[in-house]
């Protein structure tokens, strides 16, 4: 049994057991272990993109050239994919997205909360599947069934990391 | 001096192999593309504006034993001009970026883009570590790019001056999952 500190470790092997070989993300500081795990394995290509919405279109190429690949974000980032989900939409592929939440619980920060109020909406538009993650424990199922879902049906998912798991964000040191 | 568009297409895909693997943007280098003959090895853009580069460079990190041509315009190369940032980080080997630059808009009425107002793609290019950064304004200048399209061993950046013209559309399918389907069998792949 993994304590529950462990859980980037366990999404870490999931994916990777889940075949999945490039790591687009926008850094986080939720995702910060995960990226670390990525960086650090050299059958993964991690990459480092300068709006979500490059990861969106990565996923796509990866993946005709018969490749999975995951993108990794906080909740502000999938405001910037929208436009460009209309890819895997209008094609069908793969697209799994991991989310870190802002603005919600204990946020300190008022601006993150109208694009991390708008999450599960835009979501449902998008016509994701979300797999939404409050407790450590549940993690890796989620995880689990996640990878299944967005490549073994070409669909889009979401697994939405909420802020009481990630942990409350430390602003005066 | 400029290219004609539809003749710097064709010169670019002349004596194509099955590993030439090739993403246009969406719009007037879509139809450029489908004019110099379908192939399954086509995956035809109608939408996903400024992700043509980045679609290539997925596929090109994952099928590295074949070449990549992103064949897209001005406009949509500014809309996701992150993406050289993006791709110079990771620097395959079997990617070329080519930008087909008239300076407008083609799609939409011909309206001034960036790069016609003064903004040089291929200094971006450069400035963004892309290695071999060409700026095409020649017959010469093509044959030259063609070539080492052919033999492709390193990130690559063209930008070709093409004329303002607006040929004839020709429209490729679009059924976006049929083309993925067909896309991937002709590669070979199926996890």
């Amino acid at each position: 049994m993994h304590a529950p500190a462990d859980w980037p470790d366990q999404l870490f092997e999931t994916l990777k057991a889940g075949g999945v070989r490039q790591v687009g993300y926008v850094p986080d500081a939720g995702h910060a272990r995960l990226i670390e795990r990525c960086r650090a394995d050299p059958d993964i290509r991690d990459v480092v993109l300068t709006t979500e919405e490059e990861g969106v279109a990565l996923a796509a190429g990866a993946w005709l050239g018969g490749e999975r690949a995951v993108l990794l974000m906080q909740s502000s980032g999938l405001g910037n994919c929208i436009n460009m989900l209309s890819l895997p939409r209008a094609c069908r592929f793969p697209m799994l997205m991991l989310i870190t939440m802002r603005g919600e619980w204990a946020e300190f920060n008022p601006w993150q909360v109208p694009m991390g109020s708008i999450v599960d909406g835009v979501l449902a538009l998008c016509e994701a599947e979300v797999y939404r993650v409050r407790e450590a424990a549940d993690v890796q199922g989620a995880a689990e069934r996640a990878v299944q879902r967005a490549f073994g049906d070409e669909r889009i998912v979401a697994m939405v990391l909420s802020q009481q798991l990630i942990g409350r964000k430390v602003w005066t040191k | 001096m400029s290219l004609e568009r539809r003749a710097a297409m064709a010169a670019l895909l002349a004596g194509r192999d099955d590993d030439l693997l090739v993403v246009p943007g969406l719009g007037s280098t879509c139809w450029d593309l489908a004019a110099a003959g379908d192939n399954d090895r086509n995956f035809y853009l109608w939408g996903a504006m400024g992700g043509a580069a980045m679609i290539g460079l997925g596929l090109a990190l994952a099928q590295p034993r074949r070449r990549v041509a992103v064949i897209t315009g001005d406009g949509e190369m500014l809309m996701g001009m992150g993406a050289l940032a993006t791709i110079g980080l990771q620097k395959p080997a079997n990617l070329a970026v080519i930008v087909f630059d008239n300076g407008l808009y083609g799609e939409t009425g011909m309206q001034p883009s960036a790069a016609g107002g003064g903004v040089d793609l291929v200094n971006v290019a450069a400035g963004c570590s892309i290695g071999a950064c060409l700026d095409v304004r020649d017959e010469a200048g093509l044959a030259d790019l063609a070539a080492r399209l052919k033999g492709l061993d390193g990130t690559l950046f063209a930008r070709v001056a093409i004329a303002p013209d607006e040929p004839p559309r020709v429209i490729p399918m679009r059924d976006g999952a049929a083309l993925k389907a067909r896309f991937r069998a002709a590669v070979g792949v199926n996890s």
